[in-house]
């Protein structure tokens, strides 16, 4: 992450799941494009090669800039995720790394987005990343709420 | 969390609300009459719409004529933009998408 020149001050996002499927079943899903574009975003080549170039296209418009850096079949699968933008309150370096381990009922799936730059914290092209689903997964936390 | 994000939540936790919302974003200032075209709700509903989005801060109304334009006010989303919190609510609506499609997949 030299290249980024923010490797003092790197935040991470780690979301962690299990999924009562077998991990050969999520590896399609990580891989395939027709499966990606049903849960991620759209792409444009499958990761499926250390060193392949590809682009996610959000359904907000934006496109993000891809290359799979790391890849280990049904274990792990690290690419870039940066967005270019010419202003730095939108522009975003970042490495989405997941990683697959069986459990006995399925497998256990750990996504990390780490590469923030801090200046970000604060942007509101925030704004352009998916905050309407985040919302939209708060629908059902604040009916919990109610 | 804050109550200044707490307030916002629930005023975009609506779907119509927030529709109208994206959409102000999207296209920039608009009339009443022209939101209420592509809401799919009556022009009183959107009005009320509108008003609690004012309350939020989260849009901006301006007269002109006989009809009233409203505009987005991104700073308002100011407390929404922590970066981690952020993406980290862009990932778990993710993987609930994924958790689905899992669902759907053959074996």
């Amino acid at each position: 992450m030299t290249d980024t020149g923010t490797d003092t001050d790197l935040r991470s996002v780690v979301i962690e799941r299990e999924f009562p499927h077998p991990p050969s079943k999520l590896w399609r899903a990580l891989t395939q494009p027709h499966l990606i574009e049903e849960w991620l975003m759209k792409p444009d080549a499958a990761p499926d090669e250390v060193g392949r170039k590809f682009h996610l296209t959000g359904d907000w418009g934006g496109v993000l800039d891809c290359e799979v850096l790391t890849l280990e079949p049904e274990r792990s699968l690290a690419y870039r995720w940066d967005y270019d933008n010419r202003d730095p309150a939108f522009a975003l370096k970042s490495v989405v790394t997941f990683t697959l381990t069986p459990t006995d009922a399925g497998v256990h799936l750990r996504m990390e987005q780490a590469g923030f730059r801090p200046d970000q914290k604060q942007a509101s092209g925030g704004a352009r990343f998916g905050w309407a689903k985040f919302l939209d997964t708060l629908d059902g936390l604040l009916a919990r709420d109610a | 969390m804050t109550l200044a994000s707490d307030d916002l939540f629930r005023c975009l936790a609506d779907p119509t609300r927030r529709g109208i919302f994206e959409r102000l974003c999207r296209e920039g200032e608009q009339t009443v009459t022209a939101i209420t075209a592509d809401a799919g709700v009556s022009q009183p509903a959107v009005s009320k719409h509108l008003g609690v989005l004012k309350a939020s801060g989260l849009v901006a109304d301006r007269q002109s004529g006989r009809q009233t334009h409203y505009s987005p006010r991104l700073a308002a989303l100011a407390p929404l933009m922590d970066w981690t919190q952020q993406m980290a609510g862009f990932w778990e609506a993710k993987m609930d998408s994924l958790d689905d499609l899992l669902n759907r997949m053959d074996q």
